[in-house]
């Protein structure tokens, strides 16, 4: 008992002197639970977000957006990547953690569960989706577990093209005909929403956060971040000349940021609870990805297994 | 790992990001062989010009000292200090050393 209170005092003064917690320290349980939960969900955010502009892809309008959409789409899948790899120094398998994505027993962030109707939809989603991640994860690269922040690290210097593709496809559209005009606002009209409840509920129904901050895992509250974004994205739109969907938006001189409206947390919470218009859609299809995939690993494996013999014979022949 | 799962091995991975620099270790992934790991590493870690040499090493065999940040197999540097420049005071009005 008395090591095991030994050992917790010196990770919590690790924790709180800003050291880093690598793989093989000795660390809480819950704090291990945690992060797993945190990090797997992050990763499954990153594999079942390259289907809404997967969608996309064969439809872009220019072969420039097409090779450009590709690469995002490959950038999400290496994002899901680093962070599997980062859960996997805490003890799980990755392949335990794509069973429990394609069960329901684990969870992927909300906003992937809304269509992309439109093309326009793609531009919205780099501008506001990955533009609230950004907001997110920045703040992670600083998380008290050194494989996270590492990974996020990656993740954020990435990150960056995706939103700036994302405008610059608005800037053209915004700057065409009236008919695209009106597909940008609509596809802000769906998004703006679903993006401000990326964040989390609000600071009093979040009972995690404050054990993740003293943790150092979460650096900011979710309204904090919440506000942050909303403070960052009202120039933005301004600029493209898109009205963002809340009549209560107005600038709070007193504050020094923009006061907004309260989202849905009922929608919030249907969607999360897997009524959202697309829950069952996008885990079906990562179910069909991976078992469709399962003869391509299958083979790899039979070819390693088939070399490995070849060369042990090779070897006993020669010596 | 369960029988049903495909268990590729686990590798690490080291980036040398430019000539003159030293391999860096950058992360891990899982292959099936060695040569599979290091197309996937190519894809996984240098999208964007990061590298020039990749080296991909069997996590399984890496011989690593213990985690611990007490652990008495660095003891032995920890009280010499003479090892270091600082040690040794020499006149300021000394050129070039």
């Amino acid at each position: 008992m008395e090591a095991q209170a030994q050992v917790q005092a010196r990770f919590d003064a690790a924790v709180a002197a800003e050291q880093r917690v690598e793989p093989r320290d000795w660390m809480p349980e819950a704090y291990r639970a945690t992060l797993v939960r945190q990090i797997a969900q992050h990763a499954h955010s990153e594999i079942i977000g390259m289907q809404p502009e997967g969608n996309w892809l064969t439809r872009a309008p220019s072969l420039r957006r097409k090779a450009i959409l590709l690469a995002k789409a490959q950038d999400e899948a290496g994002h899901g990547l680093y962070l599997y790899a980062a859960a996997e120094t805490l003890g799980v398998d990755r392949a335990e953690l794509t069973e429990k994505l394609v069960d329901g027993r684990q969870k992927y962030s909300s906003i992937f569960n809304y269509p992309t109707l439109t093309f326009a939809d793609v531009g919205v989603i780099g501008w506001l989706v990955d533009g609230a991640a950004i907001c997110n994860q920045v703040p992670l690269c600083r998380c008290s577990y050194g494989p996270y922040a590492r990974a996020m690290v990656r993740i954020c210097k990435e990150e960056s093209f995706h939103q700036r593709q994302g405008y610059e496809l608005l800037m053209t559209m915004t700057a065409g005909t009236d008919a695209q005009r009106a597909m940008v606002q609509d596809a802000v009209d769906r998004w703006w929403w679903p993006s401000l409840m990326m964040f989390g509920p609000p600071d009093g129904a979040s009972p995690n956060s404050e054990r993740s901050m003293a943790w150092r895992i979460k650096r900011h509250s979710n309204d904090e971040l919440r506000q942050r974004f909303v403070d960052m994205t009202v120039p933005q739109a301004e600029h493209l000349g898109v009205l963002l969907p809340d009549p209560e938006l107005a600038w709070n001189a007193e504050r020094g940021s923009w006061d907004f409206g309260e989202p849905d947390w009922s929608e919030l919470q249907q969607v999360i609870k897997g009524h959202g218009p697309c829950n069952a859609q996008r885990i079906e299809r990562r179910r069909a990805a991976h078992e469709g995939g399962a003869w391509v690993r299958e083979a790899a494996s039979a070819y390693a297994a088939k070399r490995a013999a070849e060369e042990a014979s090779g070897e006993r022949s020669s010596g | 790992m369960s029988g049903e799962r495909a268990s590729w091995p686990l590798y690490e991975v080291f980036v040398r990001p430019r000539r003159g620099l030293n391999h860096v270790h950058v992360g891990s992934l899982h292959a099936a062989d060695d040569k599979m790991a290091l197309l996937a590493a190519r894809d996984l870690y240098t999208r964007r010009n990061e590298g020039v040499s990749l080296w991909v090493v069997r996590s399984d065999a890496i011989t690593a000292s213990s985690p611990d940040e007490q652990d008495p197999f660095f003891a032995p540097s920890g009280d010499k200090v003479y090892r270091h420049p600082t040690f040794y005071p020499i006149p300021e009005d000394v050129p070039h050393i």
